[in-house]
């Protein structure tokens, strides 16, 4: 058991949550982050089916890595992600209709995902079946989190809500406060993006590259 | 002015190096050079001869904007006062009413702005910029008489961070931060900067305020004739609407070479060529495109965005030749989107932000081509 919480394997679980973030460091996986981030709930169905695809499609990539043809692997990889989002979107479809609705193609886009292709390639294909799916988990969770705040802050400012449910009192409106359209444009989503990657590069110094 | 300078020649000390309030030397040292021309000479070689600096060429454009500014605060009162049918109020109200009502958007693209750079210039240690005093004045001068003061300060915080600041300041802004700020005021609270309803300062509902450009985009070109719109008493933005205010400011700034007289020539010849190409091949149903060269060029923030905007000199491109290219397709396509998008019924704040963003490629083509052509030269030579 202690072997399986070692060292290295929490680092290989939280890396991905902090200092190399799928999103804000290695800048993968932007265009979803983009289009389902308007309002919290969607993006949270996301992070977690990304989370989920990536941890199991990792897991499986890992097991059949030894006998997976060098030649035929993006294929093979493809052919596992694409059966893990089909799953994903129907389990959606039947438990949480509204929401499947709302997030439209991109859960089917999941496979198009930058940050899954880029962790089967660069850590699935080299690694045993426990690190991958921590890898995987620690990745997802990663994602989920930017998309999260991101989605915080668009909901918040943009419809005054927070999963759908107003936050901003009704005295506000009345005083002149409105809410900002801007902010339920997909540019938004960059800028806030942005603001995320500007916190975290002041705040850890190794982020920043020296010129 | 003699006490003045004695009075900070006495409290100096204390901003230098080692002093009670050596922090705050970039803007202490911003109030004295606002105040006084610098005292300290370049020690070794000096290449540009001139007294004007930054904060000169800056102040001259200041005095450009004020005939619009003035003009703008007189419109605001007019306006409100021709809604409610009083003919017979003095100028001196007109005048006061408009200027109470514009002084606060000044002020508060102001405080909020320069609050903003000096913050900034204190964290970087640099010595406060002065790009924001145009800027400043110019975000008041494009938003409509009625705009909250909360959504001015938020889209100038806004412009000032994300359209400048995060570039590196001053100089090295991509965009136009005035135009920034009305960008994002106009995609964050569309309800107060577009329609008919907040363009007259008090407006009653039953009152039609609609801005001569959109009356044009309904086939409406009646109300408002083109006299109207050269002398400016239409509703439109606050500093927008008086070709002939405009005008002086272009005046005053060709004069004394601040703005490039070649960008703002082929902005109006680029609208003037784009609006006679429509009015030959515009479709018979669009009423934008059926629209006289001329009236283009008269209604909207064309020549505002024109001669105040698109040559300004840290967004526009910079090569000879580049600035003919900049400024015909900034006046092709401000016609193009008010012709063709009646969703953005005003095209030049969209098409300056294009251009600005393709400024540094035109001048890198510029460049390149100006490169490649000596190469060739020296090849038939040797």
């Amino acid at each position: 058991m202690s072997e399986l919480f070692s060292k290295k394997n929490k680092e290989v679980f939280f890396t991905p949550i902090g200092l190399n973030n799928p999103v804000t460091v290695q800048v993968l996986g932007i265009c979803s982050a983009l289009a389902v981030t308007a309002q919290l709930k969607p993006a949270i169905v996301m992070g977690l089916s990304v989370t989920i695809i990536v941890a199991f499609a990792n897991v499986i990539i890992s097991l059949l890595r030894n006998t997976i043809p060098n030649r035929i692997r993006i294929i093979v990889q493809l052919v596992v992600v694409a059966a893990l989002v089909t799953i994903v979107s129907q389990v959606l479809k039947a438990f949480a209709y509204d929401v499947s609705v709302q997030l439209s193609v991109y859960v089917g886009l999941i496979i198009t995902n930058c940050i899954l292709m880029g962790r089967l390639e660069a850590f699935a294909m080299q690694n045993k079946p426990w690190e991958s799916f921590l890898d995987g988990i620690g990745n997802g969770l990663g994602y989920a989190k930017v998309l999260v705040i991101v989605a915080f802050f668009r909901e918040l400012l943009g419809s005054g809500a927070l999963f759908g449910i107003q936050i901003v009192p009704e005295s506000f409106y009345e005083m002149g406060y409105s809410n900002n359209g801007l902010m339920l444009m997909p540019p938004m989503a960059l800028i806030i993006c942005a603001c995320i990657i500007w916190f975290e590069r002041s705040r850890n110094k190794e982020l920043q590259e020296k010129n | 002015m003699k006490a003045l300078r004695n009075f900070i020649n006495n409290v100096k000390p204390q901003f230098e190096k080692g002093g009670k309030f050596e922090k705050f030397r970039s803007t202490f040292g911003a109030f004295e050079t606002f105040l006084f021309v610098p005292d300290t000479t370049n020690q070794n070689g000096v290449h540009v001869r001139d007294a004007v600096d930054l904060k000169r060429t800056m102040s001259v454009v200041i005095l450009a904007l004020i005939p619009s500014l003035l003009f703008g605060m007189y419109n605001v009162g007019y306006q409100h006062f021709h809604m409610l049918g009083q003919t017979d109020v003095t100028f001196v109200e007109t005048f006061l009413f408009g200027f109470l009502k514009v002084l606060p958007i000044v002020i508060v693209s102001y405080v909020v702005g320069l609050g903003i750079e000096f913050i900034t210039a204190q964290i970087r240690g640099h010595e406060v910029n002065e790009g924001f005093l145009v800027s400043g004045m110019i975000i008041p001068l494009v938003m409509p008489a009625d705009a909250p003061l909360w959504m001015v300060a938020v889209s100038t915080a806004f412009a000032v961070i994300f359209g400048k600041e995060v570039f590196g300041g001053t100089g090295m802004n991509i965009w136009n931060p005035a135009l920034v700020a009305r960008a994002f005021f106009f995609f964050a609270y569309p309800s107060k900067i577009s329609g008919d309803q907040v363009w007259i300062a008090d407006k009653i509902d039953s009152y039609s305020g609609a801005t001569p450009l959109a009356l044009a985009n309904a086939g409406d070109t009646t109300t408002y004739c083109i006299c109207d719109c050269v002398s400016g008493f239409i509703p439109g933005s606050i500093g927008e609407t008086s070709v002939i205010a405009i005008a002086i400011g272009a005046f005053v700034l060709l004069l004394t070479g601040v703005a490039s007289w070649k960008t703002m020539l082929s902005v109006f010849v680029g609208g003037a060529l784009m609006g006679l190409l429509f009015n030959q091949f515009g479709s018979e149903a669009n009423h934008m495109a059926q629209l006289p060269w001329y009236h283009h060029l008269a209604i909207g923030g064309f020549c505002f965005g024109a001669v105040f905007m698109a040559t300004d000199p840290v967004t526009s491109a910079r090569t000879e030749l580049g600035k003919y290219i900049y400024g015909f397709l900034i006046g092709a396509m401000a016609i193009i989107i008010r012709v063709l998008n009646p969703g953005y019924p005003e095209g030049m704040m969209l098409s300056i932000l294009l251009l600005n963003t393709f400024a540094p490629l035109i001048d890198y083509c510029i460049v390149q081509a100006n490169i490649s052509k000596r190469k060739n030269r020296v090849k038939i030579k040797s």
